[in-house]
């Protein structure tokens, strides 16, 4: 047959924010294919500029509701840099639980309530209550420790409250660390269920290759995911590396017209964060179960499937329950108690970085003499996405296409690409201004 | 509502964070499963292909109104449902949204010289209650997960939800928390609604009044006490309030 096919999904379903797939073919030729942003735009810049530096991360915690804690981080870290504010190694070690947390709790929720109904084909969680009780219970149940524990070191998972510049407001006591320690431990049937659970419908996510760059934060001692630098990996396995305060450098931000949110590109057309992007570059220093696993699934890097980045979740959130638990002995072994906030000792500008569950994301700030921020930027991992999003579209629709795909299963291929990029779409377009005013 | 017909209820966002969505599904396991046995999801864009253009019970909607185009996607939403809550501050106050709502210059500043596409269309963000009737409103940033149950557990009884009308500074009192003022801090919640529970003030931190101001704040004197009790400049402290209750301060625009 000669194709003609009209995709228009308008605000995709199952993911943060709004994004519609518009493609159009006539004749078996492509006349448009975009993925297009329309989300409104919230301007944080003009919201931060004028605010003391303790309420920064505060308000910039608010452009996501998914990754809040990530933001935070950020934030205190931008805040911290430019302020000459030296944390302490307990602070940084329960920062990098905090992180493991979130991004656990939030692999979870893509895994289960986003990507799974595709997988098992229902359009929804909710349709899977009656018929597949037992495992929307245990999603709920992971969710659920997810939750607390990220509120057990940040008061709250979404907008935490005790995360802040110098420290922690307040401290979970030493038997709440333990009993979170022991909590993690006993998760193993839940984790060894989850694993059965991907393995038994992993033979319908779909193979698709399109090979990017990757960009992630990097480290020489960690799976890098509170701190590090800024690293790529290109479809050849080279490997660059640039300090976090050289983040323009590398993301090169620009508008297009069919988003309300900034793109990004480095070495190549565009580049890909995330899980993916993550096990790419940093795959080596993997906790050793999580490498177990990953290999199980005769996953490896480099992978170049797009799709594949929900099951690099799967192999995250091995690794961040692992990697905690050795954490937490640390904290404990090494006389583990409140500590007083560290101070400011100047004023200036700083950056931050951490990698949130869809990517490495960047806060950039200016204090003026009395701590008041002067200007400020983020760049979001959605953002860094949507380019390679694009792509990757660009590239699947002729496949499709050949492969004589009707319009449904065409349109159920393209949500579950974008599905699978996690995107956060209020994040991408929270709109932090690069312009710093002193 | 008969006892067999579970309640249909829907969730639409609008300009938000979607946090407020995210703590659903922090509710635990057997609340949220014990939820579906009384309420039928009939439409949640974040976690839902389904979609319905049938009657609505209950309509949960997150996010201010900040684009005139969205005017008709909020009638139409209050054509279908019976009850409309406004979920969360970005929807009840316009909340975070409306730091902005005094300057002028954000769209050229944050645009340049792309500032009059027409994609790029926004105006000052305002409550969902500037476009269209609500009946309820989820205070706080993010809304208050045992209040939303309490809430819907009440519609579902068919009473009416009382949403607390006192200050903050009530439920540390509560909660024995000390105040921030003795701790040579300075805090909001002297004007703030109650509702939460004060977390922020037992975690160490200001209460910023994310759930608003309750129905009769003492601007003048919360300036004066941020300045002669909790040490900050006038013009900061002029500005305090501004992080949450922008829509709600004597200088609204």
């Amino acid at each position: 047959m000669s194709q003609n096919i009209s995709v228009n999904v308008h605000h995709l379903t199952r993911v943060e924010g709004h994004g519609n797939i518009v493609v159009d073919v006539r004749n078996g030729k492509i006349e448009k294919m975009q993925w297009q942003v329309p989300e409104a735009p919230r301007f944080f810049e003009a919201m931060v500029r004028g605010r003391h530096y303790t309420e920064v991360a505060r308000i910039t915690s608010r452009i996501c509701g998914i990754c809040s804690i990530g933001h935070t981080l950020a934030s205190v870290k931008a805040t911290e840099n430019a302020l000459g504010i030296q944390i302490t190694p307990q602070t940084f070690k329960l920062r990098t639980i905090i992180k493991h947390a979130e991004n656990f709790d939030s692999h979870v929720l893509h895994i289960y309530f986003l990507v799974a109904p595709d997988l098992f084909g229902a359009p929804s969680v909710f349709p899977l209550v009656p018929t597949h009780t037992e495992v929307v219970v245990r999603a709920l149940r992971m969710k659920r420790l997810g939750h607390e524990w990220g509120s057990l070191l940040g008061g709250r998972t979404t907008h935490p409250n005790r995360v802040i510049p110098g420290g922690f407001a307040e401290y979970p006591t030493e038997a709440e660390l333990k009993n979170l320690k022991q909590r993690l431990i006993n998760l193993q049937p839940d984790l060894d269920a989850t694993v059965q659970t991907v393995l038994s419908v992993a033979d319908k996510v779909p193979s698709f290759e399109r090979p990017t760059e990757y960009m992630a934060l990097s480290s020489d001692t960690e799976y890098a995911l509170y701190d590090g630098v800024i690293q790529t990996v290109m479809p050849d396995g080279t490997k660059q590396r640039w300090p976090v305060a050289e983040y323009r450098s590398c993301t090169n931000e620009y508008v297009v017209p069919q988003s309300t949110a900034k793109y990004a590109k480095n070495k190549m057309g565009s580049y890909m964060a995330g899980a993916l992007a993550r096990f790419n570059n940093n795959y080596g220093l993997l906790h050793p179960e999580a490498k177990k696993l990953a290999e199980a699934l005769k996953f490896k890097p480099l992978c170049f499937n797009p799709y594949m980045n929900s099951v690099a979740q799967l192999v995250e959130v091995v690794h961040s329950v692992k990697d905690s638990i050795r954490l937490l002995d640390e904290v404990l072994d090494a006389g583990y108690r409140p500590e007083d906030l560290a101070k400011p000792t100047k004023s200036g500008r700083g950056q931050g970085a951490v990698e949130v569950p869809r990517g490495i994301l960047f806060h950039d700030y200016g204090y003026d003499n009395n701590g008041m921020c002067t200007g400020g930027n983020c760049i979001i991992p959605t953002n860094q996405n949507h380019g390679n999003i694009q792509l990757d579209l660009e590239a699947l629709v002729p496949k499709l296409l050949a492969a004589k795909k009707d319009e449904r299963a065409i349109e159920l291929g393209l949500e579950m690409l974008v599905r699978a990029y996690d995107p956060c779409i209020s994040c991408s377009t929270h709109y932090l201004k690069v312009e710093f005013k002193r | 509502m008969s006892a067999k017909r579970k309640v249909k209820v829907a969730f639409f966002d609008f300009t938000c964070c979607e946090g407020c969505q995210v703590e659903l599904t922090n509710l635990s396991d057997p609340i949220f499963v014990g939820l579906l046995d009384h309420i039928e999801f009939v439409e949640f864009r974040e976690v839902m292909k389904e979609r319905t253009t049938e009657p609505i019970d209950i309509a949960f909607i997150e996010g201010s109104f900040t684009r005139e185009s969205d005017r008709a996607r909020l009638e139409d939403i209050r054509k279908r449902a019976s009850i409309v809550i406004a979920y969360g501050a970005c929807a009840a106050t316009a909340g975070i949204n409306a730091m902005k709502n005094h300057t002028t210059d954000y769209k050229e500043f944050v645009y340049g010289k792309d500032a009059s596409m027409p994609h790029l269309e926004t105006q000052k963000a305002l409550p969902v209650s500037a476009a269209i009737k609500v009946d309820y409103a989820l205070h706080g940033c993010p809304m208050d997960r045992a209040e939303f149950v309490r809430v819907v557990s009440h519609l579902l009884h068919g009473k009416q939800p009382v949403i607390p009308n006192y200050p903050v500074c009530v439920e540390c009192k509560m909660r024995e928390t000390v105040c921030r003022y003795d701790l040579n801090d300075h805090c909001l919640g002297l004007v703030a609604r109650a509702g939460c529970g004060a977390p922020c003030p037992a975690d160490g931190i200001p209460c910023e009044a994310c759930r608003g101001f309750w129905d009769h704040p003492n601007e003048e004197a919360i300036e004066e006490i941020l300045v002669s009790k909790g040490g900050l400049p006038a013009e900061r402290a002029k500005e305090k309030s501004r992080m949450f209750t922008a829509t709600m301060r004597r200088d609204a625009q």
